[in-house]
């Protein structure tokens, strides 16, 4: 079935059964694999990313039912690694093997887009949903709130 | 259910922002990381001259540094840039660092000696033949400009990527091209510790920036022209075989290209041989494993099929008391001494299988042509994986090429699964380039997981309340029992009769290296049952081991600086505690101290813990304190909620529903000290850290509600107290 897709600004034709996960789509169709796989189930967060601002999981979610909607990812949050949490993750050092991050970023921005001065236990529900198996959580908590000092 | 809440009320003072080593300027290898994938490392990146297998410095004083090691996450590619640098002598802003041309190396006499990543050895154990790499490079760049002005070696100065004597004066740049042709009579000694400049200092890890935009590569994200993508399935109880199939219904569905049986060659499995699996090949990942989910196999489960974790534990509960055949007499024979004493303690502990988990999926992409092989996948060691592919492909090493990418996580899982196999076979069937992917599932199905460990203590004490006695019996699995070793066979406190024995439970599940194999179990038992001994005899369980380990300099330095700055105490009241436990691995000495607070109701807060490493030198501290607070994240997820759940022979919690991790929320505080002997000895930091933090968590659980944890996970067991 042919989907028109919306994401980071440009539309994207792909034939795909309508109820692939919008994460193998973004992957394995259009090409862009900084959204991950880690568990397909919802659990692990590495596939977050921007549906209409909201952070959603894209394992999680039909290829179809993104139809219409703005889908960002970890790609299009800025050209050049300009996010104020793209930066502070920099500064920071936050990633170790690195492949949990675009999904951390994610969780991370859109939390900021909504609460730009996120206390602790705002940072801790917002990034519950993301695992992290290297544990670099005390270095996501610290930068977030460089990035919220630094507007995000 | 035990609930965590992790209290804040002493927030983070960052550990790594406090420290007061020079921080260097941000400089990230952007372009270089970036074209990590397919970059054919056996030419010179760009315009730089190579000066030798290790590096390559381009006209304008850049130089690229290969690193022969997997960048996993733990910081070995900056750490190999950062030794060539130090004898190289070159601003820390004109280094990059790739990832080394497999190829080359095992083709071409081993130049880089060891490509393999593990067992904390990059610093630790390969530091001295890494720098020398970088010190016969200056060297021969000295000697190039000595010639070309006329006068002796010595009179020519080599610092921060320029080389002077009197009023001449060049960069290493100029000179690049006439160092690469010296042969030096007799290759330079590498420095030592007080001679350093950058080694000690922190630098930022240069694979950063590639990590924050999805633009780093992992295999799974590997793509080329023409590729199928394949979802294997082997049979859940390891050992068992596909006994028939029917691919009729997954055929006939769209995009398959085909549903092919991998056959297994061998009867006994060594870690990488390629076992009984089906496998389904379509055009793109999810078709492939939807497709997959609709074949209808037969198992033969194997001799395994009945085994369940509950029956292990009940025979390896039998085992400990009773005496083993694999004994090591350490000092005297404390049997004699335990039997004549009515009140001698006695002590029992477990930990369950555990897997690896790394965040990226298992996966591999092979392409296998009359030509060439190449392949892409999950590693530790790609000079293994070249060798293995060209078995597997029946095919010369010359013939293949090996293409490094990051690995997402890897933990000793890294060499130890037949995935890259399973990509060649395929490709090799197909004549296409196939991408086989894990699924969640699969991989702890499949993992070669942590083995589990049971541990008997008896100790009898004296007037002082000292042991002069103590029996430690384990009892490990059959595939790997040494781990069982460590730490328990070899303890450092002197106690003057002690024994140690070792039984085996039956199970057929695989096992294999899981970040600080063996130490990673062991100290949960060995610890808390050192905190035992020495409560019993009346004593402090600090002061008990400063006393036990007198003139051990390692152990004695990592309790002072414990002392110093834990505030351990035992006279907290009921609710609170705090608890230490100290474990040495991986050329590592470390400490920790927890501190927790438990409701009557049971739930647990962990408020702080502290860590005290003592791995002889740091060369990156900021790197090093990084990997801290990731071990001490790594043993939580397993000491918390870990326990892999094994009935009728196979793993059940198979994805991180039914295997819980650690979350942010419940991160504790870290604070990350040095106490560093600097007596010639290395220690590791990629692993070192995770070992003592179990049973320093459980001996401060202890004090709060005078629970003895006997098993993990801890939140398995009611934390109330009254």
């Amino acid at each position: 079935m042919k989907l028109a897709l919306s994401v980071n600004g440009a539309t994207h034709e792909v034939d795909v059964e309508p109820e692939t996960p919008l994460l193998w789509v973004l992957r394995d169709t259009i090409g862009l694999t900084g959204t991950k796989y880690g568990c397909g189930i919802a659990e692990c967060g590495a596939c977050m990313i921007h549906l209409d601002g909201q952070a959603t999981k894209a394992c999680n979610l039909n290829a179809a039912a993104a139809v219409g909607k703005k889908i960002v990812t970890i790609e299009g949050l800025s050209k050049d690694r300009s996010h104020p949490v793209q930066k502070a993750w920099i500064e920071h050092t936050v990633p170790q093997c690195g492949y949990c991050q675009s999904g951390q970023i994610m969780s991370a921005a859109a939390l900021l887009q909504k609460n730009p001065k996120p206390t602790d236990r705002q940072i801790d529900e917002a990034m519950a949903g993301n695992i992290c198996r290297c544990g670099t959580y005390l270095q996501i908590r610290e930068a977030i709130h460089a990035a919220a000092k630094t507007g995000a | 259910m035990t609930m965590v809440n992790v209290s804040r009320r002493s927030f983070i003072t960052s550990a790594v922002a406090a420290g007061g080593g020079l921080m260097l300027g941000f400089h990230v290898p952007v372009a270089q990381a970036a074209g990590l994938v397919n970059a054919d490392a056996s030419k010179a990146p760009a315009d730089g001259v190579e000066i030798n297998a290790w590096l390559t410095i381009d006209p304008k004083g850049v130089v690229t540094v290969r690193t022969p090691h997997t960048e996993m996450g733990q910081g070995g590619m900056t750490s190999v840039a950062q030794l060539v640098a130090e004898e190289l002598n070159v601003p820390w802003k004109d280094v990059r660092a790739m990832l080394a041309d497999a190829h080359r190396h095992v083709n071409r006499g081993q130049e880089y000696r060891d490509m393999s990543t593990g067992s904390s050895n990059l610093v630790r154990n390969r530091h001295p033949h890494i720098m020398q790499a970088g010190a016969s490079a200056r060297e021969r760049l000295r000697e190039a400009a000595a010639q070309k002005w006329g006068v002796p070696r010595a009179q020519v100065k080599a610092e921060q990527g320029m080389l002077s004597a009197g009023s001449n004066k060049a960069s290493y740049g100029e000179f690049a091209s006439a160092a690469a042709n010296v042969k030096l009579a007799e290759e330079p000694k590498i420095k030592a510790y007080g001679d350093w400049w950058l080694l000690g200092k922190d630098v930022p890890r240069m694979d950063v920036a590639v990590k924050v935009d999805g633009s780093a590569i992992y295999p799974i994200d590997v793509r080329v022209p023409g590729m199928v993508y394949a979802a294997v399935k082997a049979c859940p109880t390891p050992g068992g075989r596909v006994k028939s199939f029917d691919a009729s219904a997954a055929s006939a569905r769209p995009g398959v290209v085909a549903v092919i049986e991998l056959k297994q060659t061998k009867d006994k499995l060594a870690n990488s041989d390629l076992r009984s699996a089906i496998a389904v090949v379509a055009d793109s990942f999810y078709r492939a494993k939807t497709a997959l989910d609709l074949v209808k196999i037969e198992w033969d489960h194997g001799p395994g099929a009945t085994m369940s974790f509950a029956a292990m534990d009940k025979q390896a509960v039998q085992l400990m008391s009773t005496d083993a055949k694999h004994v090591e007499e350490v000092r005297g024979d404390p049997r004699p001494i335990l039997a004549a004493d009515a009140k001698a303690l006695k002590s029992e502990f477990m930990r369950p299988y555990e897997a690896h988990a790394p965040m990226c999926p298992p996966a591999a992409l092979a392409h296998v042509t009359k030509e060439r092989v190449d392949i892409w996948s999950f590693t530790q060691d790609v000079a293994a994986l070249l060798r293995l592919t060209a078995n597997q492909a029946g095919r010369e090493t010359k013939d293949v090429y090996v293409h490094a990418t990051y690995q997402g996580g890897a933990f000793g899982l890294g060499n130890a699964v037949d995935l890259p196999r399973q990509a060649v076979e395929l490709s090799k069937q197909l004549g296409k380039p196939v991408k086989v992917i894990w699924t969640r599932e699969e991989d702890t199905a499949q993992t070669r997981s942590r083995p589990p460990v049971w541990a008997h203590f008896e100790a009898s004490l004296d007037e002082k309340g000292l042991p002069k006695a103590m029996l430690s019996r384990a009892v490990a699995e059959p595939n790997v029992p040494a781990y069982a070793d460590r730490g328990i066979a070899n303890i450092p406190y002197r106690i003057p009769n002690y024994r140690y024995e070792r039984h085996v439970a039956a199970s057929h599940m695989p096992v294999g290296p899981n970040r600080a194999p063996g130490s990673n179990s062991n100290g949960f038992l060995m610890e808390q049952f050192i905190d035992e001994m020495a409560l019993a005899g009346g004593w402090d369980p600090l002061e008990w081991r400063l006393k036990m380990t007198e003139g051990n300099e390692r152990w004695q330095r990592v309790l002072l600086k414990m002392k110093e700055v834990c505030g351990f105490t035992t006279k907290l009241p009921r609710g609170q505690g705090m608890g230490i436990a100290v474990v040495e691995s991986h050329g590592a000495t470390v400490g920790v101290c927890a501190s927790v607070e438990v409701t009557r109701r049971g739930s647990l807060a962990i408020d702080k813990i502290a860590v005290v490493s003592n791995t002889g030198y740091v060369i990156n501290p900021r790197a090093a304190h990084e990997q801290v607070r990731g071990c001490v994240a790594w043993e939580l997820s397993h000491v918390l909620y870990g326990g892999l759940d094994i009935r009728d022979g196979r793993v059940n919690n198979l994805n991180f529903n039914g295997y819980k991790m650690l979350r942010l929320p419940d991160m504790p505080q870290v604070e990350s000290h040095f106490a560093m002997s600097q007596d010639n000895w290395w220690g590791g930091f990629g692993e070192t850290a995770g070992p003592p933090l179990p049973p320093a968590l459980a001996n401060a659980i202890f004090f709060a509600t005078r629970k003895r944890i006997r098993s993990t996970p801890i939140l398995k067991h009611d934390l109330s107290w009254a």
